[in-house]
């Protein structure tokens, strides 16, 4: 008797007093039910293989080619055809993962960082910095995003890091707001207070304590940001504004290969393709960080 | 009301100032020397330096700001340096291009958006709801002008049904009153002009307002699902209404403040990216104009271009904000 006693309690210890689920712990568990999410994911994973280790699995060198077999079909020697100098399509694609990451993510990081320490400061400390910055703010986000783009690009030169330059500075607002909306809302919170209270400084109090509670928002903006940033960076390539040729840039390709896709459609079909199936999968990964972020549509 | 809007106009002219400032700032740091640009590279140095001085480029930045802001206070943002034609003379021209292909966009987007959203809302978890997201999530992934691209092979190329480039055939345009050839062919009665020019911009405007008719499915989706768990949709079921009078009358009007804020705030995200839509079908507006004056380093044509744009942004906007302040009471005007 004592035994089973004995057993029941150990159990119930084990069920309720059992060491509590870190916070990424239960985001992944809630992220990982979601399939979709997953799929996204699973997606983005193999773009980063296919970008650090791309250049052992194409068949051809990229940017060099026989113009000889110049606008073939796709076949069993190119499997996506050739371009207009006889490069391999599918080499250029693969090659072209590394360049739409590299833009994305870092395109990405600048934003936010800029956006993050801007966001902060007029939120945490309001009144004339916070008018100052978020007028700022305003003035960039009077412009339609793609149109200040190319304004910037016309300025700043072609090329992929300018390229990540003016795409930063048009989202730069995007974060700056989330951020400053995020951190008016727990700046009075009495754990905030707390932290002044015991003698930490401003700087202190933003960036140990307010902003690791404020990330979800920032976190969801950000993947979602990735995607944006990737196709912003092919709109640019497109128009001829953006990565330089011979460099195999997604939108470039489109861009070049839109002069002969009269004849060879799979010039225009291919790039998009990735385009559209790599902005798809940051998509899918950001809803459904939303959704795994948000305790209101957490079951 | 009144007082509210008038505030918001008083708010505006700061932002406004800071976009003519940018644009100035962003436009003078061009790498180009203009007076390279009008007479070319084989110009000599003294040549140049004459017509740097007639123009004023050589002048203090901020006396060249000042005569740049009075003059678009006026409506002049001086001379094409390529064409040497006024550029607002320009860009009038090809306004009503570009408005008539961001509201085709936008009257495509609210009507595929809205039907979309709600019916994924009201058969929630169907093969209608998840095709409808499947399309909306796409949409959103999809650059515009590979859309545009594939549009043409298929509908053009292939199918041979709709036309590839351009406004309307050659010859067709119908007499000018509103500047947009659908409603000016419709007011004078000239069926065989709104007949092409339809044709010409179901492409375009389906290729631009996919990306907003996505995002309008989706809000419409998610805030009709919120008003249809509410009480009084409840009520109105008991009481024995018609199903079509639940959703449209007592559903879809609940839920149409969000989504037309989102309609709304769509048209400039339609302008900003009739700039892509305009140079893949070779759509004569300011878009196109733009990206062709800064690939040949105009700068004063987008130096107007640009802040015209913004000044058109920037009011629709504030339109849509005032129109939001109007449609939900709940929003103080103070």
């Amino acid at each position: 008797m004592e035994n089973i006693v004995e057993e029941i309690n150990n159990e119930t210890e084990e069920k309720y007093f059992d060491k509590p689920i870190s916070p990424l712990k239960e985001i992944w568990y809630s992220l990982s039910k979601n399939k979709l999410a997953m799929a996204g994911l699973i997606i983005i994973i193999l773009l980063i293989l296919i970008a650090l280790f791309g250049d052992f699995i194409m068949p051809y060198d990229p940017c060099v080619g026989e113009l000889s077999e110049s606008l073939q079909k796709p076949s069993s020697t190119h499997w996506l055809g050739t371009d207009e100098q006889g490069r391999d399509v599918l080499s250029r694609i693969l090659d072209g993962t590394k360049i739409s990451l590299r833009v994305g993510i870092t395109a990405v990081a600048i934003a936010l960082s800029v956006g993050l320490t801007l966001g902060s400061f007029a939120g945490y400390y309001g009144g004339k910095i916070d008018m100052l910055i978020m007028r700022f703010m305003d003035i960039i986000l009077a412009f339609p995003s793609m149109l200040l783009a190319i304004a910037l690009m016309s300025t700043l030169g072609k090329g992929i890091d300018k390229a990540i330059i003016a795409i930063s500075i048009v989202t730069i607002p995007h974060y700056a707001r989330i951020v400053r909306g995020s951190i008016l809302s727990v700046k009075e919170s009495e754990y905030v207070q707390a932290a002044r209270v015991i003698g930490n400084n401003d700087l202190a109090i933003i960036f140990k304590h307010i902003l690791p509670n404020v990330l979800a928002p920032i976190i969801v903006r950000a993947t979602l940001g990735i995607s944006i940033a990737i196709l912003d960076t092919a709109a640019l390539g497109f128009l001829g504004l953006g990565v330089q040729p011979p460099y195999a840039e997604w939108g470039t390709m489109l861009g070049s290969g839109r002069a002969y896709f009269f004849n060879a459609n799979h010039l225009v079909l291919f790039p998009g393709l990735a385009i559209t199936i790599t902005v798809l999968a940051f998509n899918l990964l950001g809803d459904g960080l939303r959704d795994a972020l948000d305790p209101k549509l957490q079951k | 009301m009144l007082k509210y809007i008038v505030k918001r106009l008083f708010l505006l002219l700061p932002v406004l100032f800071g976009v003519t400032v940018m644009v100035f700032i962003v436009m003078h740091l061009f790498t180009t020397d203009p007076a390279e640009i009008i007479l070319g590279q084989h110009a000599t140095i003294e040549q140049m330096a004459e017509l740097r001085e007639e123009l004023g480029f050589n002048r203090p930045l901020h006396e060249q700001y000042f005569e740049f802001l009075t003059g678009a206070i006026k409506g002049d943002f001086g001379n094409s340096l390529i064409t040497k034609t006024p550029v607002v003379e320009e860009i009038g021209q090809r306004l009503p291009a570009t408005l008539e292909l961001a509201l085709a966009g936008l009257l495509f987007a609210t009507i595929l958006g809205v039907t979309m959203g709600v019916i994924s809302a009201i058969k929630q978890n169907s093969i209608f709801d998840y095709v409808s997201m499947v399309i909306s999530l796409a949409g959103v992934s999809m650059p515009i002008f590979w859309l545009g691209l594939i549009f043409i092979v298929i509908f053009s190329l292939k199918l041979g049904v709709l036309p590839v480039a351009g406004r309307i055939q050659m010859g067709y345009e119908p007499t000018n009153i509103t500047g947009l050839y659908l409603i000016d062919s419709l007011l004078t009665g000239d069926m065989v002009a709104f007949k092409s020019a339809l044709e010409h911009i179901i492409l375009p405007a389906v290729a631009l307002g996919m990306y907003s008719a996505a995002l309008i499915a989706r809000m419409t989706r998610s805030t009709m699902l919120e008003v249809l768990g509410q009480d009084f949709i409840r009520t109105a079921r008991a009481k024995g209404l018609f199903e079509r009078i639940v959703i449209g009358i007592h559903g879809l009007r609940n839920a149409l403040i969000p989504i037309v804020t989102v309609i709304g705030l769509q048209l400039g995200t339609l302008l900003g990216g009739a700039v892509l839509t305009e140079t893949v079908f070779s759509w004569p507006g300011v878009g196109s104009y733009t990206v062709n004056s800064i690939l040949k380093s105009d700068f004063t044509v987008v130096q107007g271009s640009v802040v015209y744009l913004a000044v058109i942004f920037v009011l629709v906007n504030l339109v849509v904000d005032i129109l939001y302040a109007f449609l939900d009471p709940r929003i103080k005007y103070d």
